[in-house]
């Protein structure tokens, strides 16, 4: 499918203009910027509200086929609708597991009843999906989930623990990787994938209080909990297979998501706009030698996060260490971000020890939040020492 | 607004120059050869430099009415960066900036100059007088009779130069000064002893040399054609640092897949190898700007985004290299002491990259005022 120029200019204009005139205005409370932070009744049926009305305008699931609530147009219209709601800071498509990874999975390989099933709900926001891939005794490494799930006549029987489940507590779904059998020889060809509903007896989520003091993940308990045997994707035994191919969906609506906005992105330029009239030493912050020097890094950390996704790009620029900036990406990225947001809360002065709920915290102490928000990022999906590694041994070909 | 422009793209004549540099310096300069070269008086193989001129690497960025081949700075940095990852020395470095600073300055008035040099006369760029890169006045003049006087330091490949050009004050005026070699009084030329000793450099003593009228380049070009020669300087030695840095971590990894240490290989262990990690993705870095200054400065006068870009490709690079060289010796133990161990070379030529157009310090102030006054 070839789509014009023309055409595509046409509809920056209009998703633009939408956007600007539809970008909600301040609810009075802060709002979360990543999937990870929704905490709270509150946050949560304000970005439902939010994303049902982005789809209902079309901007979401573009790509999508008609019949399940999508528009069926081609991949680049949703790119273009996405960098809109970037551009225009708009709130988060909180329903990511949903509209990221379950969705495009099911799309793939799913069967017709489970398409017609769970598709449109997913962008509609009625259905809020979860993710149960991490156990308390296997962050890291996923491959050796331990999650029983036990074929009893038409229904299994499901029994462990999953943690780090975001939005568990408000999920009507989770894509849940479970053992089917515990005695195969690679651990990894034991392992199920399931499209598992929550609200069955047995299952319990118990929200996990962050270090920010709100709520965003839950623990996930399973005791006995019985769901239907058609829940089950695909065969027994490919779950590892279906877990990865699910990660490959990340790289956005070329690759099958449905679109949205992921993470509200700070800058560092938002960070020394909110610079002004701060002062240190009766001057302003932003003629301080030394600071400046960090903010000038902050200025080439941020710059080669883009830079290095163009030079990716180009085949005869990245041919050197093979696969260094995609394996590396995560790892810069979630790093570079954490630094920034420290650096922000250090060029505060004073006020930089004020946070969330002093009325006189600057942004209402956003920067002081994110920082401490920034470490799901350098933990989760593999920590920053665990990436390493894998960079390591995968791209310099490092020993074990 | 701050990120501002970040262009990044290869051309054909870019990526068909990066193929053919890299072999050539894999083919011409091997480790061994670069060592070979260490205590020899010109620095370099006069072989090897004669080839470099027939493939026309000196006409690169010079226009093609002037014998070369048209292709800008862009075209240069493939071929630095390949220089660099095999610490392959000669003139080529002082020679295309020496064309550079003409080029900007004159243009077609010097254009048999530039010929010249596109055909392979080696030209050579004095401008540093003392430690400060940063000083934009000189204290090497000319007066009314067309007499120099004063001292160049570091100059490159001085003693193998034929031509110098040499930005000097002419009566409160920035005027640049074309010395022939042939005029310098004997005794003239005093050799520095380097720390990186893959390259040459002298003091030049310029003091009683007539210059003639034609031979002098003046006019309100002349500082901007300073200003930019300085950034270009910056960005082709940020080139050939990334290409170092590229090699150096070659070298530190290999030696921690073969080294064994408590009956293990050294690179399973996570203090020598998360470092490691941490140089390649600076040189990634680095790697990303240098081709992102690459494609946005042309033949015009630098703007905006071609300073911000020059300068932070020099001061991610040499940061870069400085780090990789430093590893390396640690990572090497005992051995990373000796003389005969590689890693010695990347970091003796991370300390001279460091000074050459401005350190990574000197670059963030500049880029400070750019990005945040």
């Amino acid at each position: 499918m070839s789509v014009s120029e023309l055409e595509l200019n046409e509809f920056r204009t209009e998703v633009s203009a939408w956007m600007h005139e539809n970008n909600p205005k301040d609810p009075g409370f802060l709002l979360p910027q990543t999937f990870m932070e929704v905490g709270d009744e509150r946050q949560l049926e304000f970005l439902r509200e939010w994303q049902h009305k982005v789809w209902a305008a079309g901007y979401l699931g573009m790509a999508w086929p008609e019949e399940y609530g999508g528009r069926g147009v081609d991949p680049s219209f949703q790119t273009i609708a996405d960098q809109e709601m970037r551009r225009h800071a708009v709130p988060i498509s909180f329903n990511i597991i949903g509209l990221g990874w379950a969705g495009p999975l099911i799309n793939d390989i799913g069967t017709a009843e489970e398409k017609q099933k769970y598709l449109k709900r997913i962008l509609t926001a009625e259905d809020v999906w979860c993710q149960g891939f991490s156990e308390p005794e296997n962050g890291s490494d996923l491959g050796n989930a331990q999650t029983r799930a036990v074929r009893d006549g038409d229904e299994y029987v499901i029994n462990g623990q999953k943690i780090w489940t975001t939005m568990g507590n408000f999920a009507q779904y989770m894509i849940l990787l479970a053992r089917t059998n515990p005695d195969t020889p690679r651990k990894y060809d034991g392992l199920s994938f399931f499209l598992s509903p929550m609200n069955v007896a047995g299952v319990e989520t118990r929200p996990i209080r962050k270090l920010t003091g709100e709520y965003g993940f839950t623990e996930t308990f399973f005791t006995d909990a019985r769901i239907p045997a058609d829940c089950l994707m695909g065969e027994e035994g490919q779950g590892w297979k279906i877990a990865m191919q699910t990660l490959q969906y990340e790289r956005g609506a070329e690759a099958g998501a449905a679109g949205g906005q992921m993470m509200v992105r700070v800058t560092v330029e938002d960070m020394i706009n909110e610079l002004q009239g701060v002062s240190r030493d009766e001057a302003a912050v932003l003629d301080d030698p030394l600071l400046r020097d960090e903010l000038v890094r902050a200025v080439m950390e941020e710059k080669s996060q883009i830079l290095g996704v163009r030079r990716g790009a180009i085949p005869g620029l990245s041919s050197d260490y093979p696969g260094s900036l995609l394996l590396s990406g995560k790892l810069r990225m979630s790093e570079s971000t954490r630094r920034m947001r420290q650096l922000a809360i250090k060029l505060q002065g004073a006020e930089g020890a004020l946070y969330v709920g002093d009325e006189e915290a600057r942004q209402g102490g956003f920067w002081q939040r994110a920082y401490l928000n920034s470490f799901s990022s350098t933990i989760g999906g593999g920590t920053s020492q665990v990436q390493t590694n894998i960079v390591a041994e995968h791209v310099l070909g490092l020993p074990k | 607004m701050i990120i501002g422009n970040t262009t990044l793209t290869l051309t054909e004549e870019q990526g068909m120059l990066m193929d053919v540099a890299r072999e050539f310096c894999r083919d011409k300069s091997p480790v061994s050869a670069v060592r070979e070269q260490l205590d020899t008086e010109l620095g370099y193989d006069a072989g090897v430099w004669k080839e470099m001129i027939t493939l026309g690497w000196t006409g690169i960025a010079l226009p093609e009415h002037c014998g070369g081949s048209g292709l800008g700075v862009s075209a240069l940095v493939p071929v630095f960066e390949a220089m660099g990852r095999a610490l392959l020395g000669t003139p080529l470095l002082t020679t295309s900036l020496a064309a550079q600073l003409v080029m900007r300055a004159a243009g077609a008035a010097q254009e048999s100059v530039l010929a010249d040099i596109a055909g392979g006369k080696i030209a050579t760029l004095a401008l540093t007088e003392d430690a400060d890169w940063g000083r934009e006045h000189f204290a090497v003049s000319l007066d009314k009779n067309g007499t120099l006087s004063g001292m160049k330091r570091f100059v490159p490949d001085a003693a193998v130069a034929e031509l110098f050009v040499v930005p000097v004050q002419r009566e409160g005026e920035l005027v640049i000064a074309l010395v022939g070699a042939s005029q310098l009084p004997a005794g003239a030329i005093r050799p520095n002893t380097l720390i990186d000793e893959t390259k040459r450099a002298a003091n030049v003593d310029f003091t009683g040399v007539s210059v003639d009228e034609n031979s002098v380049i003046s006019g309100g070009q002349v500082v901007n054609a300073i200003n930019d020669t300085r950034l270009i300087g910056a960005l082709l030695v940020a080139a050939e640092a990334t290409g170092s840095a590229g090699a150096c971590l070659d070298t530190i990894v290999d030696y921690l897949k073969t080294r064994k240490q408590f009956g293990k290989l050294i690179g399973s262990y996570q203090a020598l190898k998360h470092p490691t990690v941490d140089i390649l993705i600076d040189t990634d870095s680095s790697r990303s700007f240098i081709y992102h200054a690459a494609a946005v400065v042309g033949d015009e006068t630098l703007d905006r985004d071609g300073e911000i870009a020059c300068r932070m490709a020099k001061a991610q690079a040499t940061d870069t290299l400085l780090q990789a060289g430093d590893r390396a010796i640690q990572f090497h133990g005992g051995m990373g002491f000796t003389y005969e161990c590689n890693a010695q070379l990347y970091l003796r030529r991370a300390q001279w990259s460091q000074q050459q157009f401005g350190d990574a310090q000197h670059h963030r102030t500049r880029l400070a005022k750019l990005l945040l006054d």
